[in-house]
């Protein structure tokens, strides 16, 4: 199984773990992930402005190049799989903007919104089966009490990102169970965490995450899973009590015995 | 003047302010609430009440986390966050009217903050 | 050649606003056949009756096209009116120059013209009208009603204290429906069961009622006054003839880990039960899902402990088949899933409960005997949230529905009001988008939860429901207030919204009923006809047309009762005449009629033709049911060969209008 795949610019620096372990997991659970040549940043927040073409050309460049394969394109920043999501969404179902955006790029033939958009968890959940990785896992996380933090970006809105029930998802729970571990429900688990303010305003950022972190804590949480480094450096930078925060994707090469490539 | 602008909001947002019928479950949903001096239920009966200025001055447009939890939950589809976007964006759209200045970033800057964070600042605050 | 006349109606300034009346009639009167053309203000009045009939009698006319409103509104009228002037019924033809002319246009040229080419439509079928006659057919005077709760009772009652039979089909164990589950009742407060048991042992007792429960209506076929129904009894295991209702069973089943349905799940019942003390009938059943002995052949239990020897693991379902005269669905409703609004945690946290459920936390023959005590740890909430519209008035109809669900505010400030009163140490939240409170006594009781009993009402919705170390955290909105409120709850109670039972739909079906888009059964008319079904002989009771409380349920049942104690009380009733007709030398034998035929009015024979020179031909040909026809010409459009015609229908008419319209 091979698919497109757009890792994002932070996985390339800051968010390197993310991106590697996601690699070589899926190399063990027997798929490939063939990044997309000269990528271009999405942008990290999707335009809610009807009116503004420019801000998604770099989504509609990316589906285009898997489009030209035949394959899904995978996304695993959470931030990236929102803004290449809804754009996709914007060129199959409005009008105007992929009137707009193919006289622009000139694409022929034109797109409108072909390309199946799968974000890794999706690829695990519905194209390899938890069963699968259930079986693939070498080193169970046995006894490990994980909560697992979806955040907004994955879930809401869910008209469009058609992702998991938005105020009661499952997947990131199943993956866990997968990994052998034990999940831990917590509410604030699809609340924000106020990562986009970190840069004006640190404290707002820091009063959100530690208001989740410590619903957590107190629900029987030991660590905290999430698919955004975003989410992950105002969980960890901007919270007191050191809750650790891990990408999914590190636990998943861990429990394959994978961790070390 | 107000007019034209209340157009300007409907048509960048796409949101059919009509639609509202007040309920209030957006701004019970907003986890930015105590950072912002309007709420998202606000910005709906302020716009069509062609109190624009008022909400063109108000810091809270920079405040919204776009967490899509008000849009999420409205029971009209009525999506305030893409209301709260297009304010902002008539505010910043206008010369030099950036809230945020690449000379500012390196001071914000820590070694871990990713590159996502200041992407996304430069979206949302600049043009 | 008709002699015809065109009688154009201003409908006051319905019509004549946007239709040059005057010029209607004039060019009307060029048609051919056409000796007498007339506009007035009000055809429909007694003076405009009158011209009708003088000019009938006065000009000898053989046919009459009044250009008016919709033949819905006032055919009936003109036919009557025609009739008594000598004229038959089925030689007056309606153009609808209003619903379909008037209101929709704005341009009184284009409107002028078009009420002119449906004048002309209807002059050229006139032109090929032939007198018709109805028949009739007997009534058998025994009613259906479909499902057994308030509504479906009190018509039971009515019909049956009108000295007819009624049947009453209950697909639960017993009859009294969601009314058996609510503990009090606004905006007197006085205890459901207490007014509904009575009338529920009336039924059992009066001897013109039959209850089926554990029943399932199966298939419906026949027309108004003769309908034939199948009725699927649903294997019980226990004989229902013998049971005595002792309970010995309930008590002595070993397998107690059943949910119990009666209490929404919130305790457990065994696997044969009773669903509660005043069940009736009070019989016992066994639930096949649970029950060991069914399952795997091992227990007998209830079997040894049965004095009286109701059990019979072998029992099957059974087919019993009735005939009535008139149907009345009583379907009733039940609330939404709300696992579609986890953010109040619904399905998270056993605290958070749907409104049905807090009835039966507060009733003494509920889970807790009455004592108001949280599901998760049994303790006394102190701070109770409660949430309305839940569902109700959302556009999202993946999620919830689009209409009030109307009862809500009123069941709510009753709920609030008697924790206030039960528990004065409790504090006690409303969330409310609107306060609706229609109804007599309603908004004084709504008033006095406020004022008497100090529930705060707050003018917002809650936005997310946490759990967090046994307290519920509610965030919320202020609107009137403009603040976001955060409050420690025990407890959160969800208003949720009512939609049609799930069987409604079905039975819609096998009544060839219709439905709204939300599966409410529609009215034959909104206003003035509301406990109809548009299905000639099928009545509507309750909440399976659109959401009511009891006292509106009751009435309604009350008033479909009336209608079908008027349908019964006749001997015969006057068929429809515009039935289907098969020209028999045309006919091919083919069956497609057949087929197509929702009311299984035509079957065939074999019959002798004469062939040429004295030979004789025997010929597979359609026959059809003048009786059971309802005449909805399925079965014309069906036929390929064109033998079969619907009277005062039929394809050569319709293809004249065609013409007219195209000319």
């Amino acid at each position: 199984m091979k698919f497109q795949y757009f890792p994002g610019c932070t996985l390339k620096t800051k968010g390197v773990r993310l991106d590697a372990c996601a690699r070589t997991a899926a190399l063990a659970l027997g798929f490939t992930l063939e990044e997309l040549p000269e990528w271009q940043c999405c942008g990290a927040v999707y335009p809610m402005a009807r009116d503004e073409i420019a801000t998604r050309l770099s989504s509609v460049r990316a589906l285009m190049a898997a489009r030209e394969v035949g394959e899904p394109l995978v996304t695993l920043c959470s931030a990236c799989h929102h803004v290449i999501k809804r754009v996709n969404g914007d060129m199959k179902h409005d009008a105007d903007i992929r009137a707009k955006v193919n006289n622009y790029l000139k694409l022929d033939p034109p797109y409108a919104g072909e390309t199946e958009v799968l974000h890794y968890l999706e690829v695990l959940r519905d194209k390899i089966g938890w069963e699968n990785v259930k079986a693939a896992v070498k080193n169970p996380l046995t006894g490990v009490k994980i909560g697992a933090y979806y955040g907004c970006l994955l879930l809401r809105p869910s008209r469009e990102m058609c992702f998991d029930d938005p105020e009661n998802p499952s997947i990131l729970e199943d993956f866990i169970r997968a990994i052998g571990a034990e999940p831990v429900y917590y509410g604030l688990r699809n609340e924000c965490c106020g990562g986009y303010t970190t840069i004006e305003n640190r404290q707002y950022a820091h009063k959100q995450a530690q208001r989740i972190a410590d619903n957590a804590k107190t629900a029987g949480a030991e660590c905290l899973i999430t698919a955004c480094p975003l989410c992950l450096y105002n969980l960890t930078q901007n919270t007191d009590g050191g809750l650790p925060v891990r990408y999914f994707t590190e636990l998943l090469a861990q429990a394959l015995g994978v961790e070390e490539a | 003047m107000e007019q034209n602008m209340m157009d300007t909001i409907a048509r960048i947002s796409g949101v059919n302010l009509r639609r509202c019928m007040r309920c209030g479950k957006c701004t019970a949903s907003c986890p930015a609430f105590d950072e912002m001096e309007y709420h998202p239920h606000q910005f709906v009966s302020m716009v069509e009440n062609g109190r624009i200025d008022e909400l063109l001055a108000s810091q809270g447009i920079y405040t919204c986390l776009s967490c899509f939890a008000c849009v999420e939950r409205c029971p009209r589809n009525v999506e305030p966050a893409k209301l709260i976007e297009a304010v902002r964006l008539a505010v910043i759209r206008k010369q030099g009217e950036n809230h945020l200045h690449a000379e500012q970033i390196p001071a914000m800057l820590d070694d871990e903050l990713p590159q996502q964070a200041i992407v996304s600042a430069f979206r949302k605050y600049k043009r | 050649m008709q002699k015809i006349g065109v009688f154009v109606c201003h409908c006051g300034t319905n019509i004549a606003a946007t239709v040059d009346v005057e010029t209607v009639a004039k060019t009307l009167g060029k048609e051919p056949g056409v000796v007498f053309t007339t506009d007035y203000p009000y055809m429909c009045s007694q003076t405009g009756q009158q011209m009708i009939q003088d000019k009938i009698q006065e000009l000898g006319l053989t046919g009459v096209v009044i250009c008016s409103c919709s033949p819905r509104m006032h055919e009936q009228t003109f036919r009557k009116a025609c009739h008594k002037a000598g004229l038959n019924d089925y030689m007056v033809e309606i153009a609808n120059i209003r619903e379909q002319c008037s209101w929709i246009h704005k341009d009184k040229q284009e409107a002028t013209e078009k009420a002119v080419i449906l004048g002309r439509a209807a002059i050229a079928k006139v032109q090929l009208n032939a007198p018709l006659t109805a028949g009739t057919s007997p009534v058998t005077k025994r009613a259906l009603v479909i499902g057994g709760g308030i509504a479906g009772i009190q018509t039971a009652l009515d019909i049956a204290e009108a000295g007819f039979e009624v049947d009453i089909v209950e697909k639960q164990p017993t009859i009294g429906g969601k009314m058996t589950q609510i503990d009090k009742t606004f905006p007197t407060l006085d205890c459901a069961a207490c007014i509904l048991t009575p009338k529920m042992v009336d039924c059992a007792q009066n001897e013109k009622i039959h209850i089926y429960a554990y029943s399932e209506v199966e298939q419906v076929g026949g027309f108004v006054g003769n309908f034939h129904v199948k009725i699927r009894r649903k294997a019980r295991f226990v004989n229902e003839d013998v049971c005595t209702g002792c309970g010995a069973c309930t008590e002595k089943c070993p397998q107690k880990k059943v949910p119990n349905a009666f209490n929404l799940g919130l305790d457990t019942r065994r696997a044969i039960y009773i669903p509660f003390a005043q069940a009736v009938p009070k019989v016992a059943t066994i639930d096949p899902d649970y029950c060991n002995m069914l399952k795997n052949g091992k227990c007998g239990v209830c079997a040894k402990v049965c004095t009286a020897g109701a059990i019979d693991y072998k029992q099957k379902d059974t087919t019993i088949e009735r005939e009535y005269g008139a149907i009345v669905a009583a379907t009733g409703f039940n609330p939404i899933d709300l696992s579609q609004f986890d953010e109040f945690a619904y399905s998270k946290s056993p605290d958070v409960v749907s409104s049905l459920e807090f009835e039966r936390l507060m009733n003494a023959a509920g889970p807790t005997g009455g004592t108001l005590l949280r599901p998760s740890d049994g303790t006394h909430p102190k701070t109770i949230v409660f949430v309305q519209c839940v569902g109700s008035r959302c556009e999202d109809a993946q999620k919830g529905k689009s209409y009030c669900s109307k009862i809500c505010c009123m069941y709510t400030a009753k709920h609030a009001m008697l924790c206030r009163e039960k528990y004065p140490d409790t504090d006690v939240y409303v969330f409310y988008i609107d306060v609706r409170t229609p109804g007599k006594n309603f908004d004084e009781f709504y008033r006095r939860a406020v004022e008497e009993y100090g529930v705060h009402y707050i003018k917002g919705m809650v936005g997310k429901v946490v759990p967090e170390n046994g307290k519920l955290k509610v965030q919320a909105s202020d609107l009137l207030d403009n603040r976001q409120l955060h409050i420690d709850a025990d407890m959160v109670v969800l208003a949720a919204a009512i939609e049609p039972d799930k069987s409604a739909r079905s039975v819609a079906t096998m009544l060839t009923a219709s439905m709204d888009t939300n599966d409410f059964f529609t009215e034959a008319h909104p206003k003035l006809r509301p406990v109809e079904s548009p299905t000639a002989g099928v009545f509507l009771s309750g909440t399976c047309q659109g959401p009511k409380d009891i006292p509106e349920t009751v009435a309604q049942a009350s008033a479909a009762a009336a209608k079908v104690i008027g349908l019964l009380c006749k001997d015969s009733l006057t068929c429809n005449p515009c039935v289907a007709e098969p020209n028999e030398l045309m006919c091919n034998g083919c069956s497609n009629c057949e087929k197509v035929c929702p009311y299984g009015a035509i079957t065939y024979i074999d019959k002798e033709f004469r062939g040429p020179n004295r030979t004789t031909l025997i010929r597979r040909v359609a026959q059809v049911n003048p009786a059971v026809c309802q005449g909805c010409g399925a079965c014309t459009v069906a036929c390929m060969s064109g033998a079969m015609d619907l009277k005062g229908f039929s394809n050569k008419q319709i293809m004249a209008e065609v013409d007219a319209i195209c000319r």
